[in-house]
Parts: structure tokens; sequence; C-alpha cells
């Protein structure tokens, strides 16, 4: 259990160059075999997690470049532990509902690279691994968007690229500033993250370091007025690429505000509080709009996937341990129930090759279960109790209510224009006379998307119903995350403030 | 009455030339050869050149005398063998690309190995001293063989770029003299410590005739780097040469103007002298901005490659400018990682010339854009390397040029510079568009209209194990970056800077 974690990364970039030896004919079982010994070894983590304490586990520590305080440092706590378990999880689910046949083992070992990246991205501890992960990630993204993509997939993946990277680039400014501040603190560079912890820095810094962090966060995550970038992206690419980037890599703008931004800018984060829940907000209700006047199916799931990302940030930004909480659980759910939206819209566009919803109707009648399923999710993603949409989502804006109860009033539209655009999307495609004459020969679901589709499902039923075995862990690495907050807070008024918001259930 | 000289032969330090004399007999034995046997084939003349490197190269590490030689014109301090070790293993690495399956011209001659013998004893000369008259004998000796290998070139365009080199070179030469001569007659020296010492004493007496005499140093310097406004002539040269020869000119010339730039520059940086301050700070923004638009619509790789190598002389010159130890130990990480990519690079655009003209396909050029379209089908090994060396290049971590990048742009902000930090991520991120767009090419489209294109003509062992050694440095260059940083930071701290 040592260097499980070692293991779960460089497991799947391995697994990818010895790929290179495999026959194009089997490549596809090999993806799979890999990716499900990645979610098992996964597994073998989560059974290893005490989950007794919140504190980082499995750590490993091995100096890199020890002049300038790079080292490779793992850890994984409550927070990092299901983005883990997602990231393999989704992988897994998303080769096996691979439909390709294109070149078909360059993206299967591309999809293995990205694996790593992410995994990678998850579980470094020192700023610079972290950054190393993160910007990697956007090169098997670039080429499984621009290969396998639509027809503007180059423009799109070529956006996509330059816009996260820009972002990227200032955030890395904000890091080497942040360690050049602990190298002055202290005399020795380091860029591990635990002992940033330590650092505490006066409000201004906070203030700058804070806004050069968040344009590589807010662009990843992305929030507006940063979205722009991935209507294209996830219209432009392939299934398994919108399954992945909506599933995962949004995730790890939202995990960089928790695990950077939060407890490295206590100060700044609470000055920020209402600015991000605004931006939020707009974020909401402008893309649930916005969603409701797509003709293109997956567009709507895009653009909803932004409005859901709105309501992650206002949770985070609740500063509270119920908050942040559910926004991480939110993420989780988030990527299981995206993810299987794509996989289904994907569905869709493999039998007719259009994803426009005026090509459709009445598809009730000649697909039953793909309705079915379709309908189970389309209640997650709107956030029905008893489905895995409702806990986070709830969770998240509880959060906020001990904050301000009128944006989070606001906020709770999300339910009620995600319920409205996904109905109507719901309506248009399976209910009514099937207009389309051709769309009567569609065939149900088969074995292999059964296969990727019913795990999804009895996870968004089971953790709808008892999301305890994700709560618990997280909770407790969120209220050692909020601790350092109070600790590390430098003014008396965002200490306060910290202690006020993280009050729930005590009044 | 003339006093006899006596010169004490300990106190000329031979041994502090020894690394260029080494490379100048190995000149004159080529051409010794030549006159005895006739027609030998160019792997011979490689082996020899190469076998001389190394030998100059074992001299440069085992170095351990006095800083100062014959009578003090010489300086071999820590930067000076650590670029004299850069300029030649570059060199060492770029010799071995002329050994393709192909034949070309300018390698028939055991001149041309003479004068690239003549060429990196100049570059060393430079990097080794801080008499400015020696700097120009070095600069003089290097670029006239430089100006002559690219015209052995033997193609159209080869001529040109050897005469709009060799014309641009030669104002840039007066520039350079009438620049010293004003210096001289302001201080009455020619050595740079005697300069910086007589400007501390007057605190710079006769201010305006000083900046007359820098700006026509900038002027020099300036077109030896390809700062904008003095890089016209970049694009043009590096079309016209091989390829082999426009990486060496991308690297090697310039790690040697960029050592005398930090000896003459840091005089006024040291001294915080605002007007050469600020001069620089502009001059690096520009020239890491403008060859980058440029660049975006290049249709022609080379051409691409040459306003990228303008850029990144942009963002070494900030480190010049900065002038902190931090920033002069990142300008040599900066160059050592540079110089790796760029052999990769240019060695795997010299691999895919074809045989023909390039108008037999089609095209217009032997590298432009098109001709590389869907090439991950056809070589994908060579796709994914290429692919690799432009991420580097773009500053796609964890390849190479990412951490000089990163270490740039540390001692940047260190210096409390955020808004050229800012700048530099900027550029950074416009140049990722244009490195990007060779990768859309090779991997994302694919082409239509299927004409077979040889591509192996160039191809052998050797060229694949120079380009391997490029793509390994470049993807592993995390784990010996403590290594390299080591040696830097010796290297700038015992200098002095």
């Amino acid at each position: 259990m040592e260097h499980i974690l070692s293991i779960l990364i460089f497991f799947p970039l391995f697994a990818a160059l010895i790929g290179l030896l495999v026959d194009k004919e089997s490549i596809r079982a090999y993806g799979i075999v890999i990716t499900f010994v990645e979610f098992l070894l996964s597994c073998v983590m989560w059974a290893g997690y005490d989950s007794s304490a919140g504190s980082i586990q499995f750590t490993e520590f091995i100096p890199l470049v020890s002049q300038f305080g790079i080292s490779y440092n793992l850890g994984l706590d409550g927070i990092s532990l299901f983005l883990v378990i997602m990231t393999t999880f989704i992988t897994m689910i998303s080769l096996i509902g691979l439909t390709e046949t294109r070149n078909l083992k360059h993206m299967i070992l591309s999809v293995l690279v990205l694996e790593m990246a992410m995994v990678g991205v998850f579980v470094a501890l020192d700023a610079m691994i972290f950054y190393l992960f993160w910007e990697f990630s956007l090169v098997p993204m670039l080429y499984l968007i621009g290969a396998w993509g639509g027809p503007q997939r180059i423009y799109a993946s070529v956006k996509f690229f330059i816009y996260t990277f820009t972002g990227s680039l200032i955030m890395l400014l904000g890091m080497l500033y942040l360690g050049y501040i602990y190298s002055e603190a202290t005399g020795v560079w380091s860029f591990n993250l635990l002992d940033w912890y330590m650092l505490q820095l006066p409000l201004d810094m906070q203030l700058w370091l804070f806004a050069a962090f968040f344009f590589g966060f807010a662009i990843k995550v992305p929030m507006v007025p940063f979205h722009t970038w991935l209507p294209y992206a996830h219209g432009q690419a392939p299934t398994i690429g919108s399954v992945i980037l909506a599933a995962v890599l949004l995730k790890m703008g939202t995990y960089g505000f928790i695990r950077f931004s939060l407890p490295l800018f206590p100060d700044a984060s609470v000055e920020m509080m209402i600015p991000m829940a605004i931006l939020g907000i707009i974020a909401i209700v402008y893309t649930a709009m916005v969603a409701y006047a797509q003709e293109d199916i997956k567009q709507v799931i895009a653009y909803s996937s932004v409005s859901h990302m709105g309501v992650i940030i206002l949770g985070i930004f609740a500063l509270n341990v119920e908050g942040i909480g559910g926004s991480i659980f939110l993420m989780i759910s988030h990527g299981i129930v995206s993810g299987a939206l794509f996989m289904l819209v994907g569905v869709l566009y493999d039998r007719k090759h259009t994803k426009m919803m005026s090509e459709f109707g009445g598809l009730a009648k000649v697909m039953p279960m793909y309705a079915t399923i379709f309908g189970i999710m389309l209640m997650a993603s709107v956030g029905l109790p008893l489905t895995i949409g409702f806990v986070g989502e709830f969770l998240s804006l509880l959060g906020f209510f001990a904050v301000s109860p009128i944006i989070t009033a606001i906020a709770g539209l999300t339910i009620i224009l995600g319920a409205v655009y996904m109905l109507v999307l719901y309506k248009r495609t399976f209910f009514g006379p099937i207009t389309n004459e051709s769309n009567l020969k569609l065939k149900d679901l088969n074995g292999r998307e059964y296969s990727a589709l019913i795990p999804l499902v009895m996870l968004v039923v089971y953790l709808g119903i008892y999301p305890k075995p994700i709560l618990e862990p997280v909770d407790k690495s969120v209220k050692q995350v909020v601790q350092i907050m109070y600790i590390k807070a430098v003014t008396p008024e965002a200490k306060e403030k910290i202690a006020t918001v993280n009050s729930i259930g005590e009044r | 009455m003339i006093t006899p000289i006596s010169i004490d032969m300990i106190s000329l330090n031979i041994a502090s030339i020894a690394p260029m004399t080494i490379a100048v007999l190995g000149a004159l034995f080529i051409l010794c050869i030549d006159l005895v046997r006739k027609h030998n084939d160019k792997h011979f003349y490689v082996v020899l050149t190469a076998l001389f490197l190394l030998i100059d190269f074992v001299s440069i590490v085992s170095y351990s005398g006095a800083n100062r030689g014959f009578f003090d014109v010489i300086l071999i301090d820590g930067i000076s063998l650590l670029s004299q070790a850069i300029i030649v293993i570059s060199s060492a690495l770029f010799i071995f690309l002329s050994l393709t399956k192909q034949r070309f011209h300018e390698y028939r001659y055991p001149e041309y190995f003479a004068l690239f013998l003549f060429m990196t004893a100049g570059f060393q000369f430079m990097a080794s001293s801080d008499n400015l008259i020696l700097i120009f004998v070095g600069l003089e000796t290097a670029s006239l063989s430089l100006y002559t290998m690219i015209a052995m070139h033997n193609r159209d365009k080869a001529s040109e770029a050897a005469i709009k080199y060799f014309t641009m070179g030669a104002l840039a030469a007066a520039f350079y003299a009438f620049g010293a001569m004003l210096l001289y007659y302001v201080t009455g020296s020619i050595e740079l410590s005697t300069i910086s010492n007589h400007f501390a004493i007057t605190n710079f007496d006769n201010y305006p005739l000083i900046l007359l005499g820098v700006v026509f140093m900038i002027g020099a310097l300036g077109f030896k780097l390809s700062l904008v406004p003095f890089h016209t002539w970049a694009p043009d040269v590096y079309e016209g040469s091989s390829a082999s020869m426009a990486g060496y000119i991308a690297i090697v010339p310039k790690i040697a103007i960029l050592v005398v730039a930090i000896r003459f520059f840091s005089i006024f940086i040291q001294a915080d002298d605002t007007w050469v301050r600020s001069t620089l700070y502009m001059m690096a923004i520009i020239t890491m901005t403008l060859p980058n638009l440029i660049a975006l619509v290049q249709t022609d790789i080379k051409r691409m490659l040459a306003f990228s190598s303008i850029s990144h002389a942009g963002f070494v010159l900030v480190a010049i400018m900065l002038g902190t130890t931090q920033a002069i130990e990142s300008l040599f990480l900066y160059w050592i990682m540079f110089a790796f990519v760029i052999v990769g690079a240019f060695a795997m655009l010299w691999v895919h010339r074809t045989k023909e003209e390039p108008s037999f396909y089609g095209f217009t050029s032997d590298y432009q854009f098109d001709k590389f379209t869907g090439l991950v089908k056809t070589a994908p090994v060579a796709a994914f390397m290429l692919g690799i060396l432009m991420l580097a290049l773009a500053g796609v971590p964890p390849f190479s040029l990412f951490w000089g990048k990163m270490y740039l742009l540390s001692a940047t902000i260190n210096s409390g510079e955020i808004f050229l930090a800012v700048v530099m991520v900027l550029n950074s991120a416009i140049a990722a568009f244009y490195y990007l767009k060779l990768i859309v090419y090779m991997f994302l489209k694919t082409r239509d209209d299927n004409i077979a294109i040889e591509y192996r003509a160039m191809n052998n062992l050797i060229l694949k194990v120079i380009i391997g050694i490029a793509v390994a440095f470049s993807i592993l260059s995390i784990f010996w970056l403590d290594t390299i940083l080591a040696i830097v930071k010796m290297a700038v701290q015992t200098s002095g800077y």
C-alpha cells in the first residue's frame, strides 16, 4: 500500500507504452482490462484508506530538484479519494461504451495517458508536480477532440488548448511567486503544498495570488465569462472525449479551488465569497437559459454542465463544511450523471449520426429501455430527491444559505430551470408522435451499452439513497481544510466570518 | 633603447587557450590531410571533427588553471567554461547531422569541416575574453566561416542567405568597431573590467559619448542575437541554409554572443543605469512579442522556427536585463534546454527533406506545413517525436524547455517585474498556437490527395540516435534538472554574477 498512488498514476502510462505492442484487433479489450485493473487498484486504495481520520494519507516524498524545492510529493485525503475513484471508474465505463473504430489504437492509448494525468492532478501535493499533470492533461485531450471530433474539431481543440493553457500560465506565475515568498520567509525554496499551508500572507498579497490562481481554475471549471471554449469542445468532441471532459477534467478546476485557493488564501476567499457566488449565479441562470435555447441535445447537456458547475462554485465559497462537502459530492455526482448523459447522446448519435432534437420525437416507443435510463439520468441531473444529484445540490445550497439566503434563493432556480430545459429536451425527443419515419427502425440498447450504463444507473440510485459512504470521509477532510483556513486567516473579520458560516446546526 | 620584454611562460597560462587551440589545430590537420590524400569520404572528416571536438570538450571540463591568461586578454571563468561546453557539445551533435544518406554539395569539401572547427574556435574565443578586440577577432573568425558554410549549400536561396547575412553582418561588425572605439575614447581601455572600473571611478563622466558607444554595441550584439529591430536577416538565413545549419545558427552563435552581452551589459545593469536598462526592457518586450505575431502566419516551418527563435532570444534578453544571479542562471538553463530541443527539431526537419525538389510534390518549399499533413498515419514515431519537440518548445510540462521558462519566470518575479512576467506568459500562450499548428497538421488533419512522399531518403541510424537523444533529453529533463541546475549555479556564482 505504500506506493499505491505512484502505481495508480504510472500504471496507465506504462500500460499505454507497452500497449504499443498490442495488436489493433485486441486493443479495445486491452484498454478495458487496463482501466478495469486501474479501477480495482483504486478500490484497493479506498479499502486501505483510513476513513476515521481526515488527514492526508499514502504520502510519498522524493526530492526531485532540491535546489528549487520541487519534489515528487503525493498524498490523498477524503477530498481527492473519491475524485480519483470516479476518474478510474468513468475512464473504464467510457472505454466499455466506446464504439469508435477509426484509428482505435491511438485513441485508447491516449485515453490511458490522459488517465495518468488526471489521477496525477488529484493526488499531487507539490505545486509544480500538480501543474505538470494539469498541463499535460491538455495534450491527450487535444488529440482526442482534434482527431476524432466533428467537422469543426480543429478549431474546437485548439481553442480548448490555448484557452486553458493561458489560464494555467497565469496560475504558474502565482505558484512561482508563492514559492518565492516561501523562500523569502524560510530561506529555502519549496513548492510543497503542505509547507505552503503554514504560510500566512497579508491580505492584499492574498488577493493578487487569488486572482492568479483564479484564472487557472476558473477557465478550467469553466466559470462565466470564461466558459466559451466548453460548448465548442463538447459539441465537437467524440463521445468518449465529452464524457471524460465533463466528468473529470472540469472537476480539476473546482478541486483546485478547494486544494489551493481556500487554504492558501483564506482572507481573500472570505473577501471573494460574494463575487464568486455572483459569478456562480450568473453561470447557473444564464447558461440554463442558453441551454433551453439549444437545438442540439449535446449542447443542452454541455450548457447544463456549466450551470451545475456554478452550483459547485457556490458550495465551495460557502466556506463551511456543508457547502464544501456538498460541492465535492456534487462533483462526483455530476461526473457520473453528465458522463452518463453524454454516453446516452453518443448512443443516439451512433445510430442516427445526428444530435438535433428536431430529428427525433416519440423515441420512447421504439427505444423503451433507452428512454428509461435517459429518464433516470435526467432526473438525477435535475436533482430529484433520492437520486445522486439531489444530495450534492441540496448540501451546496444549504451551505450557502448560512452566507446569504437571497443568493441561495436565486441559486435555487437551478433546480427549476434545470427541470425546464431537461424536461423539454425529454419531451421533444422521447414523447409525442414519431415524426421521422426512419426513427421507427432504431434499435434499443445493446449488450455493450447496457454494461456501460447499468453500473451508472445503480450508482445514481444507490448513492442517492445512501450517500454516507462518500459524505463521511469527505466531511472529515473538509473539516481540516476549514480548520486550516480559520487558523491561517490574518484579519479578525475573516476569522469571524469563517466561524459564523460554520455554525449550521449550532444555533 | 628598447627594453627587452621577458615573457614568463607560466604567467601566460597556456592552458587557458588549450581548448581553442585544439579546435584550430584540428582544422589545420584536416586541411593537411586533404593535401596528402584527396577525395576522402565525408564520414572520415565528420568523425575526425567529432574527435577533435571531444578532445576540446575534455580540455574544457578538466580546466583547472587561473582564470586569466595571455596578459589578461583571456578570461576563463565559470560562464566561459559553461558556454564553451554548450558550444562544443551542440557543435558535435550538429556535425553528425551531415551523415545523411543523401549527398550534399558542401560535405564534399574538406574545407567545410575545417571551417566548422575554425568557427567553433572563434565562438570559444568570444566566450572566454573580456577584451573587446579579442572578442571582435573571435566574432569575425566565426562569422566569416559561417557565411561561407551557408553559401556552400549550393541551392538558390543559400547564396542569397549567405550574402544577406554577410552584408548585415559586416554592418554589425562596423557597429561593433565603432562602439568599441567610442568606449576606448572615453575610458582609454578595451578591457571590460577596466572600463567598468573607470566608469565607477569617474561616475560615468562624459555620459552622452558612453551612451553613443552603448547604442552601437546594442546594434552589434542585437544583430547577432537577432533582437528586434535587428532581426530581419534571421528568417531568410534560416530558410536559405540547410536545416542542420539553421539549427546551428539558432543556438551556437547566440550562446557565444550571449556571454559577451552578459559581460558587457552587466557593467551598466550593476551600476543601475536606467537608460540601458529601460532600452533593454523595451527591446525584450518587442523582441518577444512582434516575431511571435509574425510567426503565427508563416506557412513554412523553418521560417516559423526562425521567428520563434527570435522570440526566444527576447526571453533570454529579459535575463540579461534583470542581471540578478538567478536570472543569469536561468539564461544558461534556458539555453541548454533550448539547445537540445532545437537540435531535435531541426534534425527532424532535416530528415524530412525529400530527395526531389519540393515543386515535384506541388509544394513551394521543403518545409511547408502542408507537407506534414497526416504524418501520424505514414510515420507515427516521427510524428510523435516532432510533436513532443513542439510541445517542449511551447513550454508544456514536463518537457525540457518548460523548466527553463519556469526558472526564468521565477527570476523575473523575484526581481519584482510582475508586468514583464505577465508579458512573457502571454507570449508563451501565443507561441503555443503556432507550435500547435504543426501538431494539428501532423495529427489532426488528414491528407486527401494521397501524394506518396518518400520521407525516408535521409534517414539513417546516426540521425535517429541524435533525434533520440534530443527527445529523451526533453522528456526526462526533470530527472537531470537538478544536476544541470547545480552545474549552472556553480558556474555562474564562481563568475561573480
